[in-house]
């Protein structure tokens, strides 16, 4: 009952949102697998230039979500509007969306040039000189430009998916798919090409949609997120509503760390916490040091509180050290206090 | 639609499915026709006891399981080591050879081993028969043996061998002990591939066959030459059930064997 | 190592320098001799029999392999390539999809050939079937002609085909295929853009493995052509058996085997890259 809730409330924030400029909008899409439903009665609405971001752990439903979209498969029930249009039904080659795909899916027999014009080449009546030089433009665009010649194999991680977006982005679809294209990379130059794919989407103004496992990822990159748990709809908003106001504790716990102390959910960053008895003008709770973590930019204090609930702590790194054992004191303020929305 | 496609596939490969087997039940369905001529009259059994009843069809059979067998055997135990040794240390020659072997039309071996055995033959005083046939077949069913052997090999993994020279054992030892086991259900592979080739041949065998060496395949040539027996069609079906049921049989062994992995 | 391993290479070099590179350079040798009175060969030494293979007579024997047996491999790959690519693209029981493809190799060459002309004799299953209907008063010939033997050769060799392009078609990534699509291409176009280039290896090594012995074939063309479709391998044949020349049989032999190394040069690749 109360995922139904859920489900519907987004549902009714996108009515508001299409005046605005929706260009993709998904109504109650189920998909089942025999009796098992992968996805479950999902309502999102994604703007016009806007770059959402689907996230939840995996197997619960967002890469098939995704699938949905791009045509690979058909859902049980629900629509799925493009522009205002149902396109449930419409084979992929004649969806005006593109996916770029978790390992980028590069033709091996072709060069970059080539795996670029592929989709322009399907398209009659585009003369030979036009595709050509639309495929340098992409080339710059994902600077590229020099590269054309080579074989998938033949370039880096990172170039490759270059090529994915360029193959994908040169046929300006409505919408953009991205299945984890990050997750394909190192952790170094994921980062890298996290602010890359960002000014990217700036650049271009289509809108991405975009699947990831990774809340870090989703947070720092998208203007509005979804958050899916075994095929349904957590919650919908903005990265700042959804890490401060979760609505339910699985949200509130999926985008971070959170220390539950006497039903109040806190982030660890928020913590403080201080070996010193604070002021009587803070409502503080005792507690023993079990163990201190370095982590480079802060400590990881993880202390037992007196009503034996755990509470973990992350302090700036200015010169204190915290030893097992320490009697500490931890407080908070009331405004860091995450509103969990339904009371879960 | 993506499903036109697929439709596409799944009619053209049940219309390939039917091409391959539709003959052969026929054939099958046929040899228990009692009538000799393609029009279906009664069910019978009679073509059966005439094969089981034909003294020259046993013999001819006898005489082809032996030429089989020994052949195989010969074959198998050398060719496994010659596959083993290229394994341990590549020798494009002999691989080529085998492969060059292989890819020789057999009309050509057959000529090639009957001048061959000709022209010794003014040396010795001896004729076609039994022994030129398993020579012949030992030539050219080794080349499938060392190349099957060599297959399997490649996805063997080495370290296992290091691992017995390293814990004491000699190159003997190891061979022996830790390779020759796990290669097993590869060389029954390779064994039974040479024994149905064997079996089955008729281009190499008819050109270096005797007097008193007359096989299987040779029996059923000259019967398909001579026109429609059902008594064809019922030694067809024994013989298809057979190397059936020793196909089987080899299935069974062929079990993943531990130590080989696939290849990336 | 070295010992052992001279050990273990030396029986079988034995057996193929004996059973087969000296038998290979007899043929060589007898080509180059004269044809003896009761068969076998004498001297003078002569290019006689090279010669005469080029007699317009002959010329016509080998082009008629050749063009039998291209078109018998462009029938096996027409045949061979959906079928590969429907057991690749089957989500169960692939192994025995494809097992049931390779069985019949496994079972007589002699018998498959046999299940045929039981069917196309003009007494077989489908002239005495249409009778027995009234729709034909004389038997339709269906055996002893060219088609029947290029019938023969595709059913015989149609796993050579199967084999080597399902093992490239099943490691091709499917999302290869969603990305075509993704991009525009229909399900047809997606097939023919990104899976036919892709399983080209696959494609050589299957019609090289059709094509050679259909070039050579002796016992097809002699049972389902009755022997009025001659290829190069009856006429081999023909000339150590009924023909006795067998000068000109060793000349014809050598030609064949130099036309199939020249086919796997021309391929580009060595043959222990193909199976």
């Amino acid at each position: 009952m109360g995922e139904w809730f859920q489900a519907r409330e987004p549902h009714c924030a996108s009515i508001v949102f299409q005046k605005v400029d929706t260009v993709l909008e998904l109504r109650a899409l189920t998909k089942h697998y025999l009796t098992h439903p992968a996805v479950n009665g999902i309502s999102i609405s994604v703007a016009r230039g806007e770059f959402f971001a689907l996230v939840g752990p995996s197997g619960c439903g967002k890469t098939t979500t995704l699938r949905l979209i791009g045509g690979f498969e058909e859902p049980t029930s629900g629509e799925i509007l493009l522009d205002g249009r149902q396109v449930a039904g419409t084979p992929p080659y004649q969806r005006d969306v593109s996916t770029v795909f978790q390992n980028y899916a590069l033709f091996p027999h072709l060069t970059v040039a080539e795996n670029i014009a592929f989709g322009l080449e399907r398209r009659n009546h585009i003369a030979k000189s036009e595709i050509r030089a639309k495929v340098q433009q992409s080339l710059s665009l994902v600077q590229l430009s020099g590269k054309e010649t080579r074989k998938p194999h033949q370039i880096s991680g990172g170039e490759r998916q270059r090529v994915a977006l360029a193959r994908s982005l040169i046929l300006e679809p409505k919408v953009l798919l991205l299945d984890e294209p990050l997750s394909a990379l190192d952790p170094k130059l994921r980062k890298q090409m996290r602010s890359e794919l960002k000014s990217l989407q700036r650049r271009v103004g289509i809108a991405f949609l975009f699947v990831t496992h990774d809340q870090e990822e989703a947070l720092s990159l998208s203007d509005r997120m979804a958050v899916m748990n075994q095929g349904s709809l957590e919650q919908v908003g903005t990265p700042r509503e959804l890490y401060r106001q979760p609505s339910s504790r699985f949200v509130a716990e999926f985008l971070g760390g959170v220390n539950w102390v006497n039903g109040a959910g806190v982030r660890p960053e928020a913590v403080r916490i201080s070996r010193e008895r604070p002021g009587n003008h803070v409502h503080w709770i005792g507690g023993v040091v079990e163990a201190c973590t370095f982590l480079g930019n802060c400590l990881h204090v993880e202390t037992r509180l007196a009503n034996d609930t755990r509470c973990t702590a992350e302090v700036a790194q200015n010169g204190f050290e915290f030893v097992p054992g320490d009697t500490v004191y931890i407080w908070w303020n009331t405004a860091d206090e995450l509103r969990i929305g339904n009371g879960a | 639609m993506k499903s036109g496609l697929n439709r596409f596939l799944a009619v053209y490969a049940t219309a390939g499915y039917l091409f391959l087997y539709v003959p052969l039940a026929v054939l099958a369905i046929f040899s228990f026709n009692d009538s000799k001529i393609a029009v279906w009259r009664d069910f019978t059994l009679g073509w059966y006891a005439g094969v089981l009843h034909n003294r020259a069809l046993l013999d001819a059979t006898m005489n082809s399981l032996t030429i089989a067998a020994v052949a195989t055997i010969v074959s198998t135990v050398i060719g496994t080591l010659a596959g083993y040794a290229l394994w341990k240390k590549r020798s494009p020659l002999l691989t080529s050879s085998f492969y060059l072997s292989l890819l020789t039309p057999e009309i050509v071996t057959g000529i090639s081993l009957l001048a061959f055995f000709e022209w010794i033959f003014r040396f010795l005083h001896v004729q076609l028969g039994m022994h030129t046939v398993i020579l012949a077949h030992i030539g050219f069913s080794l080349a499938y043996v060392a190349i099957v052997i060599l297959a399997r090999l490649r996805i063997f993994d080495r370290t296992l061998e290091e691992a017995g020279l390293d814990l004491g054992a000699t190159e003997w030892q190891v061979f022996q002990r830790i390779t020759l086991p796990l290669l097993l259900p590869g060389i029954v592979a390779a064994a039974l591939l040479c024994f149905t080739i064997s079996f089955d041949d008729y281009v190499i065998t008819s050109l270096v066959a005797g007097v008193n060496s007359e096989t299987l395949p040779m029996v059923i040539y000259a019967m398909a030459r001579r026109g429609v027996s059902p008594e064809v069609n019922a030694l067809s079906v024994i013989v298809t059930g057979a190397l059936g049921v020793l196909i089987l049989l080899a299935g069974r062994l062929e079990h993943r064997t531990p130590g080989m992995e696939r290849r990336s | 190592m070295s010992r052992l391993r001279a050990t273990f290479v030396a029986p079988s070099a034995m057996v193929m320098i004996l059973l087969f590179f000296v038998p290979l350079l007899i043929v060589f040798v007898y080509s180059l001799l004269t044809r003896g009175p009761y068969g076998g060969v004498m001297k003078p030494w002569t290019i006689e029999s090279y010669i005469r293979v080029f007699d317009p007579l002959y010329g016509e024997i080998l082009w008629r392999s050749v063009w039998i047996a291209l078109l018998s491999t462009g029938l096996c790959l027409l045949l061979g390539f959906p079928l590969a690519l429907y057991i690749a693209r089957s989500s169960t029981h692939k192994t025995l999809l494809l097992n049931l493809v390779v069985l019949p190799f496994w079972t007589s060459f002699l018998i498959r050939t046999y299940a045929w002309m039981f069917l196309l004799r003009d007494t077989g299953l489908i002239n005495s079937g249409l009778e027995a209907m009234h729709v034909i008063r004389q038997p339709l010939p269906l055996l002893f002609n060219t088609g029947a033997v290029i019938l023969g050769l595709v059913y015989g060799y149609v796993p050579f085909m199967v084999l080597p392009l399902y093992a490239t078609l099943e490691k091709l990534d499917p999302v290869l295929l969603d990305a075509a699509e993704d991009l525009g291409a229909s399900p047809w176009v997606a097939v023919l853009r990104v899976v036919v280039p892709l399983a080209k290896p696959g494609m050589i090594a299957g019609s090289l493995l059709v094509f050679i012995p259909c070039l050579g074939a002796y016992l097809t063309p002699d049972l389902m052509g009755g022997g009025k479709t001659v290829m190069v391998g009856n006429l081999v044949q023909n000339q150590f058996t009924t023909g006795r020349d067998w000068p000109f049989g060793a000349a014809v032999s050598l030609l064949l085997m130099i036309l199939v190394v020249i086919v796997i040069q021309a391929l580009g690749r060595r043959g222990e890259d193909l199976i």
